[in-house]
């Protein structure tokens, strides 16, 4: 991480401790409304220390995990489809046109309805929510290869199968990545709204669980860690996708 | 006869207009033979190369080579377009092994090849690298490798050396003379350069303005090794201008 990374997030600490002790100082409002850094350190501790947080962090990595390497399958393989096949295009499109607008929050109780209140509606839902963004953003990496690339494969005696994988998706890899990378941050940002109905683990369900019991600090640390994991994943997705594409690199260092 | 082009036309339809392309096409190529392409822009020199590539189809007449019906791409057929097509996440050794992979030579096998053609166009030192490293030149030395790496008894050539500079483009013409010398393919080869053609070619087609139909053909009776400054080389240039000429002439009309 750079200097002014560390700056600006170093900042930001300093200015929510400067306003929640001043606030305690100050009694500007209730306390408990405003928990300071030190409170959501301790019921960090607590819960990490009774196990329970790192079970709601397995519960819901485990729910994004699924439903979104499920849509991430689906929306591959389809989207290769759509790109490749111009009558799957044209049927789709409409389809995608029309079901994209919706918040996809709008049919969380359909999924409560469908498959209840387990695993299965949270996984589903993420599923939904996931697919359609990236079997756009994939569909469409997938036309922009060149078809020059295609020709050349092909008058080295490359069939179908070969084209995809050895032209199509190297050549829309980066594409695929983004895509990927879009779904994953959409996955973790919908798990929570599906963990506040109707489940009994998961961050989602600790965020919902504070505001029953009224401990702001545990809303507040639900919060933070989320945020966290988001920035975790999405590193491991840069630093994979660097070592990919050294090929993009090698002009720009060499 | 390697090639054999028959009655071949090929139209496009354009924002609802059709616009014929080539018109009518008879030509041949003899195994071994260099033939190159000239005409005005737009003449079709392309679309021809495109369907005897088979990634075009036709709108009459056919392709065959070796009397069998052009259907499609194939490995029979090498193409070096002038774009320099390279498979950008590959290097230099994993672009010219790619149709050697595809058929699944050993590994040993595709080395001796690949280093072969790499010594053949002067890219041992470079075979690390990825296209983006490479200049214009070396990128299309690497395009024509990867070509005959794949030993396909055709080369099919669009403009090749269009995009360089007319240093590095003598250097490759010489490249590609002596390498032709070596490998005796069978080339049909488009280019813009009346020089070029009569440097490389054993016959020189010219085209006419579209739709594009042989106006002259040449048979460029010269040595295999060609001094671009010789009487009969510079006499051949005239005549071939002369005829071009009339055609470009007729597109400005
Ligand atoms: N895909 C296409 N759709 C519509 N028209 C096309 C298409 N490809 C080529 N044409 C038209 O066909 C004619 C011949 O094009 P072609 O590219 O074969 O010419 P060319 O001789 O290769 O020209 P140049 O020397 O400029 O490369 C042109 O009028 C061009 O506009
Ligand atoms: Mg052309």
């Amino acid at each position: 991480m750079s200097r002014t990374r560390i700056l600006a997030l170093v900042g930001v600490l300093v200015v929510w401790a400067a306003v929640s002790y001043g606030n305690r100082m100050l009694g500007v409002m209730a306390p408990a409304l405003l928990p300071t850094p030190g409170e959501v350190a301790t019921v960090f501790a607590e819960t990490v220390r009774d196990g329970s947080l790192p079970r709601h962090v397995a519960t819901s990595l485990a729910r994004v995990a699924v439903g979104f390497g499920l849509a991430a399958v689906a929306a591959l393989a389809l989207g290769l489809l759509a790109a490749m096949c111009v009558p799957v295009r044209l049927m789709v499109e409409p389809i995608i046109e029309f079901v994209r607008p919706i918040p996809p929050l709008a049919f969380l109780p359909m999924f409560l309805v469908w498959f209840g209140l387990g695993e299965g509606s949270k996984v589903a839902f993420i599923g939904y929510t996931t697919f359609f963004p990236m079997f756009v953003a994939i569909a469409a990496a997938v036309l922009r290869v060149d078809v020059t690339l295609l020709r050349a494969a092909a008058s080295l005696g490359a069939g179908h199968l070969d084209l995809i994988r050895r032209v199509i998706l190297p050549a829309a890899l980066p594409g695929i990545i983004v895509a990927l990378r879009l779904g994953f941050a959409l996955a973790l940002f919908v798990i929570v709204g599906a963990e506040f109905m109707g489940a009994d683990a998961g961050l989602g369900h600790l965020i919902m669980e504070g505001r029953t019991f009224f401990v702001p600090a545990q809303i507040v640390m639900g919060a933070l860690v989320l945020g966290l994991l988001g920035s975790i994943v999405n590193a491991l997705l840069l630093a994979t996708e660097r070592r990919l594409f050294r090929w993009r690199e090698a002009g720009a260092t060499s | 006869m390697k090639i054999r082009v028959r009655g071949l036309s090929r139209t496009f339809v354009a924002q609802g207009r059709e616009t014929p392309a080539l018109l009518d096409v008879d030509l041949e190529v003899a195994a071994h033979e260099f033939v190159c392409l000239l005409g005005p822009s737009g003449c079709g020199k392309s679309t021809l190369l495109n369907i005897v590539a088979g990634f075009l189809r036709p709108t009459a007449g056919e392709v065959r080579v070796d009397e069998r019906p052009v259907t499609g791409p194939g490995a029979d057929r090498g193409v070096v377009f002038q774009e320099y097509v390279l498979f950008p996440w590959l290097t230099v050794v994993g672009n010219v092994e790619f149709g050697l992979r595809l058929k699944g030579a050993p590994a040993a096998e595709r080395r001796g090849i690949v280093a072969r053609y790499l010594e053949l166009v002067g890219l041992a030192a470079h075979a690390e690298k990825y296209p983006v490293q490479l200049s214009g030149g070396m990128k299309q030395r690497v395009a024509i490798a990867r070509a005959l790496a794949n030993s396909p008894e055709i080369i099919l050539m669009d403009e090749p050396f269009g995009a360089l500079d007319a240093q590095t483009r003598e250097v490759l013409q010489d490249e590609l003379g002596r390498i032709q010398r070596v490998e005796h393919k069978t080339v049909l080869f488009v280019t813009h350069s009346i020089r070029e053609a009569v440097y490389l070619a054993d016959r020189v087609i010219v085209m006419t303005s579209a739709p594009g139909r042989i106006k002259q053909v040449f048979t460029i009776k010269l040595p295999e090794v060609r001094d671009r400054f010789a009487p009969e080389f510079t006499h051949y240039e005239s005549e071939i201008t002369r005829v071009v000429k009339e055609e470009v002439a007729k597109v400005h009309e």
